[in-house]
Parts: C-alpha cells; structure tokens; sequence
C-alpha cells in the first residue's frame, strides 16, 4: 500500500470494513517482503507469523517487557505496539539481521555469551537489540546510565549485572568496528 | 483486538476530515489517530478502546515534528518523538523541566516512538478502567459507577477527584507544559485555535468520560512556550515505587524566577497526585514576592495540598505530595546556570 492506495483516496464508506486486507511491502534485513494482513496484525506478530522471523519474542504484548524490541530506521521500539501498516516503508532490523552475514555474530550477540547475560534467553533477542542502540545513542557511557536505558528491557532470569558487562565489553567493539 | 479500518493521510486538513465524526469523548470516538501507538495499541489490545477506523497520521512527521527554540521561544511538534525532545541540547540546557520529565518516563524504545501530542493524551492506569472485567466504570461505560472509590486505590487521586471518578492522570511531560505556561495549537474542521494548556484537560465531575476539551476530529498540531531566561531554574522531581521504567507516585515540575533570594515568581505543577494535570496557584501565591526558605516551601506545599482528599489505601498520597513538592522547590532555588 502507497500513497496512491485506493484505501486512501477513497476510503470504505463503513468506518468498519470487515473484510479489510491491506498489502504490504515490509523492508526487513535489507530485504522487501510482502506481508498481506489485516489491519490488526503487529510487526511483531508480521515478522513472527508472516516471515517466519521468531528470533523477536512475545512476551507481555503490551510494550512492558521489551522482548519484542526491534529497530524501525536505526531507532529501538516495540513491534508489539506497532501496526505493521504503519511500519511499510521503514527500514526494521531483527535479531536475525543483526550479524553481518550469517555464521557471523554481532560483538553484542559474542558479548552476551561471553558474560554470561541470559539463562532462559527468552529475553535475549529483545536484551541485544536494545543493546545495540544503548551504545549508538551514546547511552552507555555509565553503569548507571546503561541501567536506566535498558530498563525497558525487563530479564525474569535477572541476568542484570552481566548484561551490564557484556554492554561494556561490546561498546569498544562496536566504535572500533564502525569507525 | 476488534477489527478497524485503516487509513493513512498525508494532510492536517485531511486527518480533521477524517476524524470528525460525534461522539461522547475525544478519546472514545470511533475514529482514532494513530501516533506512536503506544497507549491505542495496548488500549485496544485489551478491549478498552474500540475504534471503528484507524487514521495514520505519521505521514505528518515530515512537517509536525519540529522541535524549534528561536529567540528564546520553544515550538514542540506534536508528533516529535519523546526521545528527541528529551535529548535535545538547548531544551535541556534552558528548559531542564521538559527535557527531565520525558526522560524520567517510560522506556527508551517508547519513548521513541510516543509523539509529544499522543503523550498528553495518555490515558489512566486506573486497574478498573484497564481491565474491562470490572463492570463498574465511568470512564468507559459512562453512568456505572466507579470501582476505584472503595476498591484498591493506592495509587488514585487526592485532587481534583469526584465522587465519580479518582483515576489519576498518568502523565509528566503535561506538568512540565503547566510550569512554563505552555499554549497548544489545535487544528480542526472549524479552523485552527490556540488554547492555554491548561485547558486542555478538564476534571472528571460528573463526566469522568470526558477527558479533554478537543472537538471531534480536532488534532494537536504544537505546543508553544514564551520562553524566558529564567526558565532554566526549572526542574521535574519524580517520586516512583521503583527506579526506573515506572509512572510517578508523585512528581513535581518547578519553574522558580529567583532574584536575590526572593520568589519574583514561580510555577508549580504536580503529577501522580492528581485525576489532571494540577497546576497549584495556591502554592505559587504563598512564595510569590517572599524569601524562598524551608519553613516558607512547606507552607506553600500545605497550600497546595489543601484540598486534597485520600480514601482509603491512598490516604498517605497528601504528605508524600508535601514532601516532593518542599524538596523540588528547595533543590530549584539552589539551581546554579
């Protein structure tokens, strides 16, 4: 759907239109799906149950937990609380295109292992992700800053403190590697 | 989640139209604007809210999310993201009142998707208004009566309640906005209006379902601040059950022009304590023109709380109110810039 859908010059005469199908072109991982959805459907439950992409978690459903945290244009959100509609058009990375290429892992994916920053990992792919942009936003320069900028990302596990290594073990690789 | 329509507008004029269909609330008409999702999203997931059709107004973004200080003067989109006002350098730098409470709230990944216009519009965290299994309430089934009066209400309201309704406004930017004044620009199918910010909302009386006084259709476009230097002795204390990631038990946002230690005047707003964003004129007329000392700030903390009324489990709200309110007024006055 784009700017000259015919949704959007000329909307359903009910408010409600049952049947609604909306076709959408998803850019995720550098790549243009197709997802062709109703209008409820969530990115979460579009990457999830479209595409196959379970790598980001349903957790609370709500945006409380964050295990759903995917990026949208760099940007860390909740795909739990996005419409997949209102996501076309925006560049969303996963965990599954976090690495450069496959086999590879990102210094954040090597760090938590090498921390030790889960037990279940049901957290994990939404814990990284946030990660990742606690460190592009320059939100990691201290332990307490890195604390209250992943505090959206709740653990059950509380692997807190080794998540908070494994941060601080990536962020130099991190720079390194883009600089 | 009930099923909608959706649709995407590229235009103001095009969303009012869109929107302008009747209804008894702003926030319960069937059409509904989409922002950053993150309070319609979870709302409608839980059967609460039930649009009919869901108009997408982030195609806006392009002209909507300004975020301007010229001349002293702030112009704040409605649809700039949370996250880049807070980190936004002359904001925190002259207006650490704005900047301090949306960086206190909710989580960095909401925080980037809520738009400033949606965050003031957020809806309460009232467990009986949340939770469509409790039949009694008269925000969202109008006339059936309020859970919340003899149920557990902890974390309710003590101003501004009736007895129809204590849900509190969960809200900090919007306490921010009341200590400096702020205005809102509002497009609607009438034309475009400029309202005082404290008008936006109004007290539930004996209307709890009406929570602001938007038009059908009408959308916010901006708030606007007349700046003034003395704004950066401003500040937002946010009192929470836990560290981070949690709404405020109570809060305070303090805009204090301080000469020579006497009050030449000062704005006073309090969050978490109140069913509306709460401006305290009382509180701001004991400091007015006056020394600014402890014994002085408890003074205008009991003004302020005056009128407050605990029932039940929220009964210990009033004093926990005092006690940020003194300790917001007296760490604003020994502010150094």
């Amino acid at each position: 759907m784009d700017a000259s859908s015919p949704l959007k010059s000329s909307p359903p005469e009910n408010l409600r239109d049952r049947c609604q199908t909306l076709d959408l072109v998803l850019q995720v991982n550098g790549r243009s799906r197709r997802v062709v959805a109703d209008p409820r459907v969530t990115l979460l439950d579009a990457l999830r149950e479209n595409l196959g992409l379970t790598g980001s978690k349903k957790g609370c459903d709500h945006g409380q937990c964050g295990a759903c945290t995917v990026h949208v244009d760099g940007r860390r959100v909740l795909s739990c609380l996005t419409f997949a509609a209102a996501a076309e058009g925006k560049h969303i990375t996963t965990i599954e295109g976090l690495a450069p290429q496959e086999g590879d892992l990102h210094p954040m994916q090597q760090a938590f292992m090498d921390h030790d920053a889960f037990q279940c990992g049901y957290c994990t792919p939404g814990q990284i992700m946030s990660a990742v942009a606690c460190v592009t936003e320059g939100h990691a320069e201290t332990d307490a800053d890195i604390r209250e900028y992943m505090s959206g990302n709740l653990c059950r596990c509380a692997a807190y403190p080794n998540i908070v290594d494994a941060i601080k073990q990536a962020k130099p690789l991190m720079r390194e590697r883009d600089a | 989640m009930r099923p909608f329509s959706y649709q995407r507008v590229d235009s103001v004029s095009a969303a009012v139209q869109a929107g302008r269909i009747d209804a008894n609330g702003h926030l319960d008409a069937p059409v509904q604007f989409l922002a950053g999702g993150t309070t319609l999203l979870d709302l409608m997931k839980l059967d609460v809210m039930r649009p009919q059709r869901i108009v997408d107004i982030n195609p806006l973004e392009t002209s909507l999310s300004d975020i301007a200080v010229e001349s002293g003067d702030v112009r704040l989109g409605a649809l700039a993201r949370m996250s880049d006002v807070a980190d936004h350098p002359a904001i925190r730098k002259d207006f650490p009142v704005i900047a301090q409470s949306l960086k206190l709230a909710a989580s960095a990944q909401l925080r980037n998707m809520a738009s400033l216009g949606g965050n003031v519009l957020q809806r309460t965290r009232c467990t009986y208004f949340r939770d469509v299994s409790w039949a009694s309430c008269n925000k969202r089934i109008p006339g059936s009566g309020c859970a919340a009066l003899e149920g557990v209400n902890r974390k309710h309201a003590v101003l501004g309640t009736s007895e129809n309704c204590i849900a509190t406004y969960p809200g900090d930017f919007a306490q921010a906005l009341l200590a400096l004044d702020a205005t809102v620009d509002i497009a609607g199918v009438q034309g475009d209006r400029t309202i005082a910010f404290r008008d936006l909302h109004v007290k539930p009386g004996e209307t709890p379902h009406v929570e602001t006084t938007l038009l059908p259709g009408e959308i916010i476009t901006a708030f606007r601040i007349a700046g003034e230097p003395w704004m950066k002795r401003s500040l937002y204390l946010k009192i929470r059950d836990r560290e981070s990631y949690e709404f405020a038990i109570a809060s305070a946002a303090v805009a204090l022009d301080l000469q020579d230690g006497i009050v030449r005047q000062v704005r006073i707003a309090i969050g978490g304590m109140a069913t509306v964003p709460w401006r305290s004129e009382e509180a701001e007329a004991v400091l007015t023109g006056k020394p600014l000392d402890e014994e002085r700030a408890r003074q205008a903390a009991q003004a302020a709380f005056a009128a407050a009324r605990g029932r039940g489990e929220n009964a210990f709200k009033p004093e926990l109110g005092r006690e940020t309110l003194v300790r917001a007024l007296l760490e604003a006055a020994t502010l150094e810039f």
